[in-house]
Parts: C-alpha cells; sequence; structure tokens
C-alpha cells in the first residue's frame, strides 16, 4: 500500500511519518502531484495558520488536486480546518471539501486558549473512530474549531461542543493530533489506513 | 473535559540523562528515550527534554536525540535548552519536537517570543521562567539560576503572554528539589492573571503535592523530574491517585 504524507509549509508532518513507521506503513512524504493523486491513501497533516498555509497550497496548486482526490484522505488539525469551507484565523476562503466554518474560541473567562491537553471523544457516528474510543483522551492543541455539523464524526466538549472528527465520502479529518494521541490515536490511525 | 497533565522533564547532558537537586549535583538517570517511552507508556501526558550541555557538538547530539524521541514516543514532548534564534526552533521542530521552551533568551531578547510565534504558532512556543521568593518578592533568573535579574514573575509572565508565549512553565527555585510542595500561592496567581496554560514546576516529592498544585494553584499541568527517575512515584499510581481524588485525569 502506498501512503502519501502532503508537504507544505506547515509543520509536524516529521512527527505524522513517525507515527506512520510506528503502525508499520512506510508512507512517503511528498508534495509531487502525481504521487499524491496515485497514492492508496493521502494524509494531510499540519501545524500552522489557516491564511499562509492556504495561500502556499494554491500558489502549488495542491488546492484543487486535494479537493480532486477519489482515495481515503485524512486531515489533521490544521490540514482539517483547511479542509472547511473558511477559517476566521485570517479570514481566509478553504478548500470548502466539508461545508462548515472554522471559528475561533471566545473567552470566556474560565477555559485557557488555545485549547491544549488531553480531552474526550464522543462519538456521534461510527467511523474510523469506533465505539471502543468512546470517551477516551486525544490530543489537542488549537485555538480555532469547527463547530459540530452535518459531517461530525466525533466531538469534544471544550467552552463549546466542537467537531473532534469529520467524514464525507472519502475524506476524513481529525482535529486531534491522531500522531500525538498514545495508543488511541495509533488505533484511529490504523484504521484510516484499512479503509477499503 | 480538559485533563490536567502530568509531565516528567528529563535533563540532558552530552546526551544522557541527569536531573539536578536545587541546579547542582546531577545524578544519572537513565537513556532519554528509553526513559520517554517507559513514561509514555506509564501514562505521562507530555515529555520536556532540557538541554543542559553547554558546547556546540551537545547541540548536535540533542537534535540526534529529538530525532529519536520522535521516532519512538507516541505522545507530545517540548524540548528547551540553547534555544537562542529562530534557526535553533526551525531545527528542533523539524527534528520532531511539538514546542520549544525558552528561557533566558527570552528574558534577554523578549522578542524572540513574538519571533517564534508569529513563525511557527503560539502554541509552539513555551516560555519557561526560573524564580526564586527573596526579598518579598518573586525574582527572575537567567542561565538555569545562577543569575538573578531584576524582572519579577508576574509582569515578566504576564509580558510573554502578551508577546506570544503559549505557555508558561514556571520553575519555583525555591522549591525545586526539596520536595516539600509546589508553590502554589504563586501558581494561583499566575493562573488568574493569565489567559494561557501555566505549568508548575519545582518542589512535587509526594502525590498530595500534584493534587495541590492542581486544586491550590490551579495549574493546567504539573511537571517533575526525581520523583518519576527514580522510582518513588510510578506515573500511573500517581494518576489513579489524583482521579480518585476527584481531578480531571487521562487513565
Amino acid at each position: 500500500m502506498k501512503v502519501a504524507i502532503i508537504k507544505y509549509n506547515a509543520g509536524n508532518i516529521y512527527s505524522v511519518d513517525c507515527a506512520m513507521k510506528r503502525i508499520g506503513v512506510d508512507a512517503i512524504v511528498t508534495d509531487d502531484k502525481e504521487m499524491i493523486a496515485k497514492a492508496d491513501k493521502v494524509i494531510f497533516p499540519g501545524v500552522g495558520e489557516a491564511k499562509s498555509t492556504m495561500e502556499y497550497l494554491k500558489h502549488h496548486k495542491l488546492d484543487l488536486l486535494i479537493k480532486d482526490l477519489k482515495q481515503p484522505v485524512l486531515g489533521i488539525c490544521i490540514g482539517m480546518q483547511l479542509m472547511c469551507a473558511n477559517s476566521e484565523e485570517g479570514d481566509v476562503d478553504c478548500l470548502g471539501i466539508f461545508d462548515a466554518p472554522v471559528k475561533g474560541f471566545k473567552p470566556d473567562g474560565i477555559n485557557k486558549i488555545p485549547h491544549m491537553g488531553w480531552n474526550n471523544l464522543r462519538i456521534e457516528k461510527e467511523s474510523i473512530i469506533t465505539r471502543e474510543h468512546e470517551g477516551k483522551f486525544v490530543y489537542y492543541v488549537h485555538s480555532f474549531y469547527v463547530p459540530v455539523n452535518e459531517f461530525t464524526i466525533a466531538s469534544t466538549d471544550y467552552i463549546e461542543p466542537f467537531s473532534a472528527a469529520l467524514n464525507k465520502r472519502n475524506f476524513y479529518a481529525t482535529q486531534f493530533h491522531a500522531e500525538k494521541s498514545g495508543d488511541v490515536g495509533e488505533s484511529i490511525l490504523k484504521n484510516f489506513i484499512n479503509l477499503k | 473535559m480538559l485533563a490536567k497533565r502530568i509531565i516528567p522533564c528529563l535533563d540532558i547532558k552530552d546526551g544522557k540523562t541527569v536531573k539536578g537537586v536545587n541546579f547542582v549535583n546531577f545524578r544519572d538517570a537513565g537513556d532519554p528515550v528509553e526513559l520517554g517511552r517507559q513514561y509514555s507508556m506509564q501514562g505521562a501526558d507530555e515529555l520536556v527534554y532540557l538541554d543542559i550541555t553547554a558546547s556546540h557538538e551537545g547541540r548536535k547530539t540533542f537534535t540526534e536525540l529529538v530525532k529519536k524521541v520522535a521516532a519512538q514516543v507516541n505522545i507530545p514532548f517540548t524540548v528547551g535548552g540553547g534555544i537562542n534564534a529562530l534557526e535553533d526552533v526551525d531545527r528542533l521542530l523539524n527534528a520532531g519536537a511539538d514546542k520549544v521552551s525558552i528561557n533566558s533568551s527570552a528574558l534577554r531578547d523578549p522578542n524572540l517570543i513574538n519571533q517564534i510565534a508569529s513563525n511557527f504558532g503560539a502554541q509552539v512556543c513555551v516560555v519557561a521562567i526560573d524564580a526564586n521568593f527573596e526579598d518579598n518578592d518573586w525574582l527572575c533568573y537567567l542561565n538555569g539560576g545562577r543569575i538573578k535579574t531584576e524582572r519579577k514573575l508576574y509582569e515578566w509572565a504576564k509580558e510573554a503572554q502578551e508577546r506570544g508565549a503559549g505557555e508558561i512553565l514556571f520553575t519555583s527555585m525555591t522549591h525545586d528539589g526539596v520536595k516539600t510542595g509546589y508553590a502554589n500561592e504563586a501558581l494561583f496567581e499566575l493562573n488568574k492573571m493569565l489567559t494561557i496554560p501555566v505549568i508548575a514546576s519545582g518542589g512535587a516529592g509526594t502525590k498530595e503535592h500534584f493534587k495541590d498544585a492542581f486544586e491550590l494553584g490551579h495549574a493546567d499541568a504539573a511537571l517533575a523530574a526525581s520523583v518519576f527517575h527514580f522510582g518513588e512515584i510510578p506515573i500511573n499510581e500517581l494518576k489513579e491517585y489524583l482521579a480518585k481524588q476527584g481531578i480531571p485525569i487521562r487513565i
């Protein structure tokens, strides 16, 4: 199986590659359009800021490529946010795969921002995240979030309930860092890799 | 519910783990990669690797170590020590670190915080503050607690947040190594005035001390070294204890 990790101007890509190796998958980190298009699975990872990463994707015409992929695609963190309609971070239009907005957490005087650390999953629809992951902790670092919507397959509460993970057709996404979420994260990554 | 984090800290010299008591007299506590992996299996929520090597060659060794940690450990980790410029941050993040912690370099050049935040995101930038309580005030220290400055803990923490720090790691030199508990009053003040997470450091000797840091100090995370390295408090037992006390903890 060929797994491509999309290389672009976002951080944390090496960590995703390491996580793949830990679950026995030798992935290719690449920005080569043909290699991405031909892969069996594509991972769109990242830590970064919406506007500058979106500009980079457009400049390198990776935006059109990602939208048209037919194989299973997994967006992680900023990757997930970039797959949505638009982001309040830099007020930028994103890929529009998920017709949902990305909003900034509003300070409530109690909860700190960024939402940083381990928080529980609530399963909304069984998918790559299954009943065995109900209530389990995953690792988050983010100041922007996707409200719960028709594509939400798992949610988490912080200030308000938000989308922990999304799915639409072949597109999957997690707000949490599956690659840094211990055994729970590795099991979710395996479920994605094992998708038919 | 967001869990309170337990963070073992590993001091690294020439690629090996050491732990200082009141910042001097080091004892060897094992292989850093293996120790990190063990901690993650015991339930550590994050790891901190602090490079206390001064030499240029030591830096290279440390970067290689960061790569090995990234390959083998499946939880987030922060690296610190000797980060003076954006190139250092870039090098360590590329080696797989999730966050960088800056201390003396931020006190000397506070603008480094702004630069890291704008180039890599605020979540990457942990500002570590070593402070000692003396003459009725918390004074910040440079160079691993060796050089006193005029900066005061609260105003420096506030400034660091305004400049874009993602977290504050506060080590009480007054409490460090003496195992009588964290600086809970100062932690409480910090948590009241800041909107970013605060990590408590310095003073852990018993399980109750961790509970106090969360309940009295309102800390978001608690860091410790020697009680973990020498097996005095196994992390899994600590987390079970805290969960029983009603503290939100990832088990």
